[in-house]
């Protein structure tokens, strides 16, 4: 499988992160589905992805995508926030994920947009619907919800149905029209 | 400034040009904004010199509703997701539910869902290809593309009863098999009705003076610069990125092997264009409606006979229609199914399913903490993703090119926004 | 190009049948029988309903029928206004300036679940339907609609032009006080009618 030798070099080229590949799941029979992720400190995260991208064995030309999962409540989670990099690479046809925790209260990854172009939007996304700050982003503002709410609504702790900010607004009427 | 003297360029430097510029809101309630875009342009003149889109105006929480629906309900939003194809977000929602549960499906299901999926495909380009030439002025195109929709419309409508949001899957299948006579009527449509159509397509776009001149050369990327900012799909591949999931990560009946007997993948072609620019796009989608009309017709050759759904051992299948209404085994295995506090029980972990969509690589991240509803369901959404790169791609053209590169990436917003 | 007077011979084959026609149907249906033949369509297209609405547009249902076939997006040059899709917290505000540049008089369709009631996107950011925020003439039920009930919905707008004529939005108050009949030779079940054809002035929203 190739993933395991771009792992292989990852761990070779930073043996003291000890990246660990786990399964992202793995069935009630033993088997798991393939896709490795590995964890990654927040304050090592640039120099890995770089080589990630750069390294013959590894290649991720491309950020397929960056999320974040709040693990608020989830069974076994010792950190709140994982922000996960889905990393692809076209010409070796592998996929890693990268998963970087942070936790309250001030959740802070510094931004891989210097590395890969493509990561601009996503961390804008998980901005704000997370609150978790990417430094050295070029353009960190609210991108989905409007300017003016204060709260994360992908957060854990933030109700489905919102804080009623659905029915802050003026009606208008025939006769006011 | 010196009207009367004529132009002297050497009066002036570039900061007090720079003074001239004005402010040009573009939407979010404009026609050529596929909805819900708005695009902060600075111009000088007629020319672009800075974009700022803003979006967000159709962001509907479908991620945070993702964490409140069953992994079958979930289908029934997703339909709304990118409303131009509704039937490949299902295809790519339960691709990835059942990566989760690990579940291996069955032969005639990998063939309806692999037929659907590629009508989606068809669908999508029609009506992407006919506003983009609504778009540079041709209303005709338009027509045309719609007139050739209704046709699937009308086969969704035969095969799930519904005309647009279909929901056609489920966890481990998809909800019915085909009715007698469907795979005649699909093998009608693409042999009789769409290839003149395509034709005419060609003809109207292709061969039309005003639209060659307007589309190309405009809205350039590279093939690095397509790679870097994590383009996928039509858009890639119009600037040579070698990059189809259906064939590099091949899944359905794109995987050899499909039937469980041995069938060979289905053959197709993945076309590439090498311009990058907004012709490129259209000539990719045209032959990519070729090709999909080709994949269909295979399927339908060699479609396999059998259960559309994965036996109920498995214990995720919804039971049949008629084992629920007479008898009592089947109503309580049903119920289990579906209610709040049983149904289907996932293992614990995390897991990533995507599809080629027609905008390219739509993929969902699950999480689930083994509970009835997914912990987190994230959208990898091709628009989202594909949007970004727009700034890029229209700074120093001209305005009258903003729709034309806007219409070229096939931005669908609630995709978009979600 | 002036109209010919009534009863003036024919000079020139078709356009000059045509006005007879049409100044012919004015005299018998009053000048409402053209206004709700020219209504001007603004699409508020957000989502999936838009894509319906672009369908009805389109060749097979063919929305030049009913003369509402002008679709246009200033909302100074239109006298409908068709919210088609999910209107969220971001867009309200938008929504109800569009509404407010409108001239009178003015319509508004709400089309589809969710500009109706939020459909199924019970959710933070979705509005609950935009009835609460704006005037709203005529519902359409479906997610997304069928385009035979986008026409429908079309045809109650006509009605109401047909009824009401140009009457500005504040002399029609609130909500719609008009009766969709039933085709004939249908009967409607019990309570239908007496509801509806009832103290209309007593309940403005029938």
């Amino acid at each position: 499988m190739a993933v395991a030798e771009a792992i292989a070099a990852l761990q070779e080229r930073f043996p003291e992160l000890g990246l660990a590949p786990q399964p992202l799941v793995r069935y009630a029979d033993g088997r798991d589905s393939g896709q490795l992720w590995v964890r990654v400190p927040a304050d090592r995260l640039l120099e890995v992805a770089r080589f990630a991208r750069d390294d013959e064995r590894c290649r991720f030309e491309q950020l397929c995508d960056l999320t974040c999962v709040d693990y608020l409540n989830y069974p076994d989670a010792a950190d709140r926030f994982g922000v996960v990099y889905s990393l692809l690479s076209l010409s070796q046809r592998h996929r890693l994920w990268l998963k970087v925790f942070v936790n309250d209260p001030e959740p802070v990854v510094p931004s891989v947009t210097r590395i890969w172009k493509g990561a601009e939007w996503p961390e804008r996304e998980v901005f704000d619907l997370f609150g978790i700050r990417f430094e050295g982003h070029p353009d960190l503002r609210r991108i989905l919800c409007p300017e003016g709410i204060e709260d994360h609504p992908l957060r854990k702790d933030y109700p489905l149905r919102g804080r009623g900010e659905r029915e802050a607004f003026v009606p208008i009427d025939r006769e006011t029209a | 400034m010196s009207m009367a003297t004529g132009y002297e360029p050497s009066l002036h430097t570039a900061a007090e040009f720079g003074e001239d510029r004005w402010t040009l809101n573009f939407g979010p309630q404009h026609p050529a904004t596929h909805g819900t875009l708005h695009l902060q342009l600075e111009l000088d003149g007629e020319r672009v010199v800075k974009c700022t889109p803003h979006i967000g105006y159709l962001h509907s929480g479908f991620e945070k509703l993702g964490e409140h629906l069953n992994y079958n309900q979930y289908v029934v939003v997703t339909d709304r997701m990118n409303y131009c194809s509704p039937i490949c977000n299902n295809v790519a929602w339960h691709t990835a539910v059942e990566k989760l549960f690990g579940i291996e499906l069955t032969p005639r299901c990998k063939a309806l869902r692999t037929i659907v999926q590629e009508l989606g495909r068809i669908q999508d380009h029609l009506l992407c290809l006919g506003a983009q030439a609504l778009d540079v002025g041709g209303l005709t195109g338009f027509l045309y593309g719609f007139n050739e929709r209704e046709g699937i419309y009308d086969l969704l409508e035969d095969l799930c009863g519904a005309r647009f949001t279909v929901s056609y899957t489920r966890v481990g299948g998809v909800v019915r098999d085909c009715p007698d006579g469907w795979t005649d009527q699909v093998l009608h449509y693409l042999r009789e009705v769409l290839p003149p159509a395509i034709r005419d397509f060609e003809a109207l776009l292709i061969r039309n003076r005003i639209f060659v001149e307007r589309c190309q050369g405009i809205g350039v990327i590279s093939h690095d610069d397509a790679i870097n900012w994590s383009l996928t799909g039509p858009v890639a591949r119009a600037s040579g990125v070698k990059r189809d999931l259906r064939k590099d990560e091949p899944y359905l009946c794109f995987e050899d092997g499909w039937d469980g007997r041995g069938a060979p993948a289905v053959d197709f072609k993945v076309p590439i264009a090498t311009t990058g620019d907004v012709m490129g796009r259209v000539l990719v989608r045209l032959e990519e409606m070729r090709q999909s009309a080709r994949i269909i017709e295979q399927v339908i050759q060699r479609m396999p006979d059998g259960p559309v759904m994965v036996l109920p051992e498995q214990d995720v299948a919804l039971p049949d229609k008629r084992e629920i209404y007479f008898s009592i085994e089947g109503l309580i295995h049903h119920f289990e199914k579906i209610m709040t506090n049983k149904g289907l029980e996932p293992p614990v972990g995390e897991a990533y399913g995507a599809i080629e969509a027609p905008n390219g690589e739509l993929g969902f991240y699950l999480v689930s903490d083994g509970g009835n509803c997914a912990y987190r369901a994230r959208c990898r959404p091709p628009s989202f993703i594909n949007y970004q790169v727009y700034p890029v791609l229209i700074e120093g053209h001209q305005i009258s090119d903003v729709v034309a590169v806007l219409g070229s990436l096939n931005i669908i917003a609630a995709e978009l926004d979600r | 190009m002036g109209l010919t007077e009534q009863g003036a011979p024919a000079r020139s084959g078709i356009a000059t049948t045509r006005l007879d026609y049409a100044l012919d149907m004015i005299h018998r249906h009053g000048i409402n029988w053209a206004r709700k033949h020219s209504l001007w369509p603004m699409p508020f297209a957000t989502a999936c309903c838009g894509i319906e609405f672009m369908a009805v547009a389109a060749s097979r249902y063919d929305l030049a029928r009913f003369g509402a076939e002008a679709c246009r997006f200033s909302p100074r040059q239109s006298d409908l206004m068709i919210v088609a899709g999910r209107v969220v917290m971001k867009m309200l505000p938008v929504l109800q300036r569009i509404y407010t540049q409108m001239c009178e008089p003015k319509w508004v369709i709400s089309m589809g679940a969710c500009a109706s009631t939020g459909g199924v996107f019970d959710t933070y950011a979705v509005v609950q339907g935009i009835d609460q925020f704006v005037p709203v003439d005529v519902y359409l039920p479906g997610c997304p609609p069928r385009p035979e009930t986008i026409l429908e919905g079309l045809m109650a707008i006509q009605r109401i032009v047909r009824e009401e004529g140009v009457r500005s939005s504040s002399e029609r108050g609130h909500g719609l006080q008009m009766v969709i009949e039933p085709p004939p030779g249908v009967e409607m079940g019990p309570g239908f009618g007496e509801r509806s054809l009832g103290d209309r002035a007593s309940n403005p929203v029938l």
